[in-house]
């Protein structure tokens, strides 16, 4: 039998036609034209005018025709309302039918037809359906219980339907169980706040019992039922978590996700040292990476659930990275899928293999995908660092393919790199100079932008470069605008001689003819800031960049948290909670984990159960650092949609007023001309200048120009004794002995040459060979006069730290050359590492918690300091003098802990807490630090300062 | 829940329009075709969220359905219950296409009517529906008929009826694999699993109990610990390590967590019993070892030997290499011990196929591969070589023990149930890089 041909009855007149036929008289004629109606309705033809002679056909015994009219009264009983009353008759004799599949279907289309009159005669026949003798009309009765509920919420309430849906979870029918259940749940998401599916646990138990009867849509609405419930300790969390298990193993993998959102969920309640947890924890895995041979749509489904778990708990999957490797048939919306999370996978043990793919998938031609591959490379070299200079040359590989989205996307991605290491990889600069010009898009462009000025000081056509893009000022997207105008000022600022036009020119681009308020609203800070205090700009604009963390695209916790509640549905899917795309009241309820009492995830702090440490903000973003510093400094930063944008942000509005308050048309015709220090000023617009801004503003720069002259010799800084580098003996008369110190920032080899010969000694230099931290001379050794015999000379010997870099062992090893007219002599000697803390190397209280928490355990040392007499602030300020500064102070039953940081000049951080008990003379320090080989080193220093 | 459910032809014509709920309008229809089918570029992504209509879409051949709701859906069921539906359909008609949709509409109706109830999925054995919706119409049925129909469709038991009878009782269960392998030049296994399925069917009269055994490592084990030692060494070398397994709802799987045991009532003729992977000692079926030699700039030479690593008196068939070349490819010579080879300019690629291979041989194929000169900079990628063949052996080393049958009620026992057991070992991704 074919039915296509109703798809094809397209005459004039065919109405009329059916009309006819619906009332013939001959049975198989009446079918075949409810069948034709059905057809045109399905295509979307409006067959609404046969309403009343359909209904007539309803009246039949042929159950197939039967179907037919309930099918088309569905759809158009609501347009005619007064005509569907004609068939509530009918419904109401089915439902007492002798053959429960009439009683059934009777009820389940009556609930479908959303007509007020007919909804008040179906309560009758529904309440006797719910006590239907037969377990497949109590189903369906179940479900339509939800389905009136849609219609008329009061009316099921008035009618106590409720309560017999309740008492239908109690039924022995699994499937009857299984459709309360989700007729109650829907219901419940209406009613937030009813205690309408009131779990207990002797419900649960009777779910737990129908899971393992029911069909495996049954068991689904179960389980995502039992999600929903909280467990009052422990041992009921485990004991459900137990019963639960089993489903891991079911084909059908919503069955398998569902069940991983009750185990996930219920393992928050479990002790974590307890044996079952790590059980469960190892049966997770499995039955997801199962999920990846699926169907591509449900592997897409599972993937974006993998994202949430790993998040989450990635030790549940640390081992299954081979299993996300992208295969070439995958659609691309796996492909993407997986990406991403091999990138979360990513760490240094898998490192290798994880670059080798991606390199791979950098060569496909998906473009979207390989753009994504080689964001991941970045973002690799972001979190492993034992691989950033692979991953930087591998990006140099692909830059040199020279397709073009590669080329753009791998200078995006350097960016995030020289953020995370300052000066380490700016040798590649030159190379991506070369390919400024094939920049075409914002994001590239930006980026671009942002590392000519952050190393302007390294780019000899620094202005050159950043000129050229300003010719087309007007015609760049804000972010590059924004970007432009912040990296000329940096420039100014590193480069104040040669480029005073430049920013003259960005500043008025910016201020004058932009319409943008963002920029304007920037330009004109960097002008205020410039023009009155240059010492604070270069404070603000140079300042330290906050800490770029190791995950982008996190999802921040709590909606991480909700979203966990929510595995396998949509808002999984998305991402994003329920309330983002779902209208009305509907599963808007934020759900959230519940953890049981003490064993919480704040233990993972610096030290245990530390209320301070609790407070810490989760380390997604450091969007809150400092506002200001954050907003004048670019801020490209991670891609996150939670950072504030800048002109949101309070301060930034403030400011704004304050300078549009503050004499806006000197400001913009502002002749700043004339300060002896500026040489030829700022440029020569027409406006005169106010005689009250010129004070300043040469002032201003004369201090711009002496900076790095503030801070003087600190208070007590330890200088360690001189002691003999180079024996006479070794020297042929020549004895070095010699020590470090720092001063005002600036580190210096102090020595006394003596020379014990019996000739003069002239022409000295001194070299050093590569070092750990790159110390190199500043600048030739000033022995001007030779050296008689038997006469010592002191020299200091200015140091730099930007020299060639090679590891030494011991770290702080630096190995000397000294050459005099006699002969090139070598020794070696250590300097305490100490010089090369910063005088800067004080961190934000919220950093330090962020950064604690981000550097992992394994990175952690601990050392004993033995026989040290000192009170805590003595302790401490005596660190201090060396640059080690306390952040913050705690005493816990009588142990002060000081928190405290320190920052080498190559950017490293390291971060200790030191624990002093009063009257025991024993300190225990432990430090941080993502270079962990510095350590051992830093306690020595500890252990040298504390006891001088 | 699903708010409604839509099947449309490739031009995005709607064959069956079902509405379950009011959110869902006519307009839903006409917005997935607009922004799905009819899009211009290719959907990337198999859930869609158009004007907060979110639409989940499989197709198979030249039909396209979709689900859509406005609701916070479990997005995995909805895909497994299109998938389901699939099935079904499949299960009444045969293939899905316009043209067998369009023959079935009201079928189609009925059957959504019955498997989806205000989007909520309901049984959907095609077993079991086969009992009360028919393509003849419905059958008048008596009173126990009905009731039967209706407790099994509701039971714990929906996916078998009552009451099957066979003169022969007889069961096939085909272990089948597919052996996915990635290989580096040297040799060295990059990665490798097996994934497999237990495929069933089943003639059994009545309600027959049966229980699955195979060598599973933790099994053997068990009973090795139980029994004697001799016995645990022995059968210990033949189990294999399964890493995981899913199972047809018809399998207790309460029973298999607690004591590993596989039980089931089974459903009537085809089905799947269980799925599963391994990755420890896989027998891999063959090694390729290429040797890749460039010649100055225009001349390649590939030597490619395959060696196959199974028992000499099996033998593998439908045995194909594929030995990717560069895209300047001029020209090919090929010479091969056995079978045919070609140079495919459309797959870029050489394509060597030979029928069949017995155990522990090795043959070889060599090829000079002319290119033309190119300034093109980059660098041929060489893609890895992939190979295709059939193995009558299980590659996980997997052995079915037993398939025991008892059905109390009837008068069969195990032994007369006549059992078939087949292995079949296929090539998944099976590359080796060179």
């Amino acid at each position: 039998m074919t039915d296509s041909k109703y798809f094809t009855t397209t005459k004039k007149g065919e109405i009329f036609e059916l009309k006819a036929e619906l009332n013939s008289d001959k049975k198989e004629k009446k079918k075949e034209a409810v069948k034709k109606v059905i057809a045109s309705m399905t295509v979307g033809k409006d067959v609404s005018a046969l309403f009343p002679d359909v209904v007539n056909c309803m009246q039949t015994d042929n159950l197939e025709l039967k179907k037919l009219v309930y099918l088309y009264l569905m759809n158009y009983a609501k347009s005619q309302p007064d005509m569907a009353i004609m068939a509530v008759n009918t419904f109401v004799k089915d439902c007492e039918d002798l053959n429960p599949l009439i009683r059934a279907l009777a009820v389940r289309t009556m609930g479908c037809i959303r007509v007020d009159k007919i909804t008040e005669y179906l309560c009758e026949p529904l309440r006797k359906c719910l006590k239907d003798e037969d377990p497949y009309v109590r189903k369906t009765a179940a479900v339509c219980v939800a389905k009136l509920h849609d219609i008329n919420a009061q009316l099921v309430e008035d009618q106590g339907f409720l309560d017999t849906l309740k008492d239908l979870i109690s039924d022995s029918n699994p499937m009857v169980v299984a459709n309360a259940v989700a007729a109650l749940s829907e219901i419940a998401e209406s009613h937030p706040n009813s205690n309408l599916l009131d779990l207990n646990p002797q419900t649960i138990n009777k779910l737990l019992t129908a899971l393992n009867e029911c069909t495996e849509w049954g068991q689904i609405f179960i389980l995502d039922c039992l999600a929903n419930y909280s467990p009052r300790d422990d041992r009921e969390s485990q004991s459900i978590c137990e019963r639960v298990t089993p489903r891991l193993s079911h084909a059908n993998s919503a069955v398998v996700l569902s069940a991983v959102k009750v185990l996930m969920k219920f393992m928050e309640m479990l002790p974590k040292d307890l044996d079952y947890y790590g059980t469960l924890l190892k049966k997770l895995a499995p039955p997801l990476v199962t999920l990846l041979s699926a169907e591509p749509e449900l592997q897409y489904v599972a993937l974006r659930n993998i994202n949430l778990i790993v998040q989450r708990r990635p030790e549940i999957l640390k081992h299954e990275m081979k299993v996300f490797f992208v295969k070439y048939n995958d659609p691309i919306y796996v492909k993407l899928e997986k990406l991403d999370i091999m990138i979360r996978l990513a760490s240094q043990a898998n490192i290798a293999q994880v670059l080798a793919e991606l390199k791979e998938y950098a060569t496909e031609v998906d473009v979207d995908f390989v753009r994504k591959a080689v964001r991941a490379i970045g973002r690799c070299a972001i979190k492993v660092e034992q691989s950033a200079e692979r991953c930087v040359s591998t990006l140099l590989d692909l830059i040199q393919t020279k397709v073009n989205y590669v080329v753009q996307e791998a200078i995006v991605v350097i960016k995030d790199i020289f953020r995370k290491y300052p000066n380490k990889y700016e040798s590649v600069i030159a190379t991506l100079c070369e390919h400024l010009e094939s920049l075409d898009e914002p994001e590239a462009r930006a980026a671009m932008i942002w590392i000519v000025g952050e190393y302007a000081e390294r780019i000899d056509n620094a202005d050159e470069l950043l000129e050229s893009f300003l010719e087309g000022f007007h015609d760049e997207s804000t972010q590059v605008q924004l970007q432009l105008l912040t990296a000329i000022v940096k420039l100014f600022l590193k480069k104040p001689t040669e480029t005073q036009e430049l920013v003259q020119q960005v500043l008025s681009l910016a201020t004058q003819d932009s319409d943008n308020p963002d920029l304007r609203d920037r330009g004109y800070i960097y002008w205020r800031l410039l023009s009155t205090d240059p010492v604070a700009a270069k404070e603000v604009v140079l300042a330290e960049k906050p800490l770029i963390s190791e995950e982008t695209d996190l999802i921040e916790p709590t909606l991480l948290e909700e979203l966990i509640c929510h595995i396998g549905t949509l808002a999984s899917v998305y991402h994003k909670p329920p309330s983002a795309f779902v209208e009305g009241s509907r599963g808007v309820q934020h759900k959230r984990l519940t953890s049981s009492a003490g064993s919480g995830e704040s233990v993972e702090s610096p030290d245990t159960g530390s209320a301070a440490v609790s407070e810490a903000p989760p380390t997604v973003i450091p969007s809150q650092g400092d506002l200001l510093g954050d907003l004048l400094n670019l801020d490209l930063t991670p891609p996150t949609s939670t950072g504030p944008p800048p002109t949101t942000a309070p301060g930034m509005q403030l400011g704004a007023m304050d300078l549009l308050g503050g004499g806006l048309d000197s400001l913009l015709g502002g002749d700043i001309g004339g300060s002896p220090a500026m040489g030829t000023g700022f440029g020569a617009p027409p406006a005169a200048m106010p005689a009250s801004f010129n004070a300043p503003i040469s002032g201003g720069l004369d201090d711009l120009f002496d900076l790095g002259g503030g801070g003087g010799l600190t208070m007590g800084t330890y200088i360690p004794p001189k002691s003999v580098w180079l024996p006479a003996m070794k020297a042929k008369g020549l004895e070095i002995s010699g020590t470090f110190v720092r001063r005002s920032g600036v580190i210096q080899m102090e020595m006394t040459l003596n020379n014990k010969a019996m000739s003069v000694m002239s022409d000295f230099a001194i070299q050093f060979n590569r070092n750990s931290f790159g110390l190199a001379p500043a600048g030739p050794l000033q022995i001007l006069t030779p050296i008689s015999p038997n006469q010592s000379i002191e020299a200091a010997l200015p140091l730099s730290t930007v020299g060639p870099v090679m590891k030494m062992e011991p770290l702080n090893n630096l190995q000397v050359a000294v050459k005099n007219n006699i002969d090139v002599f070598y020794f070696s000697c250590q300097y305490p590492i100490s010089m090369l803390f910063l005088e800067d190397g004080k961190m934000e209280r919220q950093v330090f918690l962020a950064t604690w928490k981000d550097i992992p355990n394994e990175n952690e040392s601990q050392f004993q300091i033995k026989d040290c007499h000192l009170n805590s602030d003595a302790a401490s300020n005596k660190l201090q003098g060396s640059n080690i500064f306390t952040i913050a102070k705690r005493t816990v039953e009588g142990q002060d802990m000081l928190y405290q940081s320190m920052k080498l000049t190559n950017g490293i951080w390291v971060l200790a807490e030191l624990r002093v008990q009063a009257g025991n003379p024993n300190y225990t320090i432990s430090l941080k630090c993502r270079a962990p080989e510095v350590s051992q080193c830093v306690f020595q220093n500890y252990e040298t300062v504390l006891k001088n | 829940m699903i708010g409604g459910l839509f099947i449309y032809n490739h031009k995005g014509e709607v064959l069956i329009s079902r509405v379950y709920r009011d959110d869902i309008g006519r307009n839903a229809v006409d917005a997935f075709r607009v922004s799905v089918i009819h899009a211009r570029h290719q959907v990337r992504s198999p859930v869609s969220n158009i004007a907060r209509t979110s639409f989940f879409h499989v197709k198979r051949s030249n039909v396209w359905l979709a689900a859509a709701t406005r609701q916070n859906v479990n997005a995995c069921m909805v895909f497994e219950f299109l998938y389901k539906m699939c099935d079904v359909m499949t299960a009444y008609f045969g293939k899905i296409s316009e043209e067998n949709v369009k023959n079935n509409f009201v079928l189609i109706y009925e059957l959504l009517d019955e498997i989806l109830d205000f989007g909520y999925p309901q049984n959907s054995e095609p077993g079991a529906l086969k009992t009360f919706i028919t393509q003849q119409g419905v059958k008048s049925q008596s009173k126990e008929e009905q009731s039967q129909i209706t407790s099994q469709v509701t039971g714990q038991i929906g996916w078998r009826r009552e009451g099957i009878k066979y003169r022969r009782n007889e069961l096939f269960l085909d272990v089948m694999e597919s052996v996915n392998l990635l290989m580096s030049p040297q040799g060295q296994v990059l990665s490798a699993h097996v994934s497999g399925r237990v495929v069933m069917k089943s003639y059994l009269s009545g309600m027959p109990e049966c229980k699955f055994g195979m060598n599973d490592k933790i099994v053997i084990d068990k009973q090795g610990k139980a029994g004697s030692n001799d016995d645990g060494a022995k059968s210990g070398k033949q189990s294999i390590a399964i890493d995981d397994c899913t199972f047809h709802q018809c399998v207790r799987l309460s029973k298999f967590d607690s004591e590993r045991s596989i039980s089931f009532i089974p459903p009537d003729g085809d089905y799947e019993l269980m799925r599963y992977r391994t990755t420890k000692d896989i027998i891999l079926p063959f090694r390729v070892i290429p040797l890749v030699r460039e010649v100055g700039r225009t001349k390649l030479e590939v030597k490619v030997v395959i060696k196959s690593n199974f028992k000499a008196s099996l033998l593998a068939q439908k045995i194909e290499v594929m030995i990717p070349t560069p895209l300047n490819t001029s020209g090919v010579q090929l010479i091969c011990m056995k079978g045919k080879a070609k140079y495919k300019a459309s797959e870029n690629a050489i394509v060597w196929k030979v029928k069949r291979m017995a155990g522990m041989k090795e043959s070889q194929i060599s090829a000079e591969i002319e290119l033309l000169p190119t300034n093109d900079k980059k660098k041929w990628a060489r893609p890895p070589i992939s190979m295709n063949f059939e193995v009558p052996f299980a590659p996980s080393g997997l052995k079915v023990r037993y398939l025991k049958v008892f059905e109390p009620k009837l008068n069969y026992s195990d032994h007369d149930v006549i059992k078939w057991v087949r292995y079949i070992g296929k090539s998944g991704i099976y590359e080796t890089r060179c």
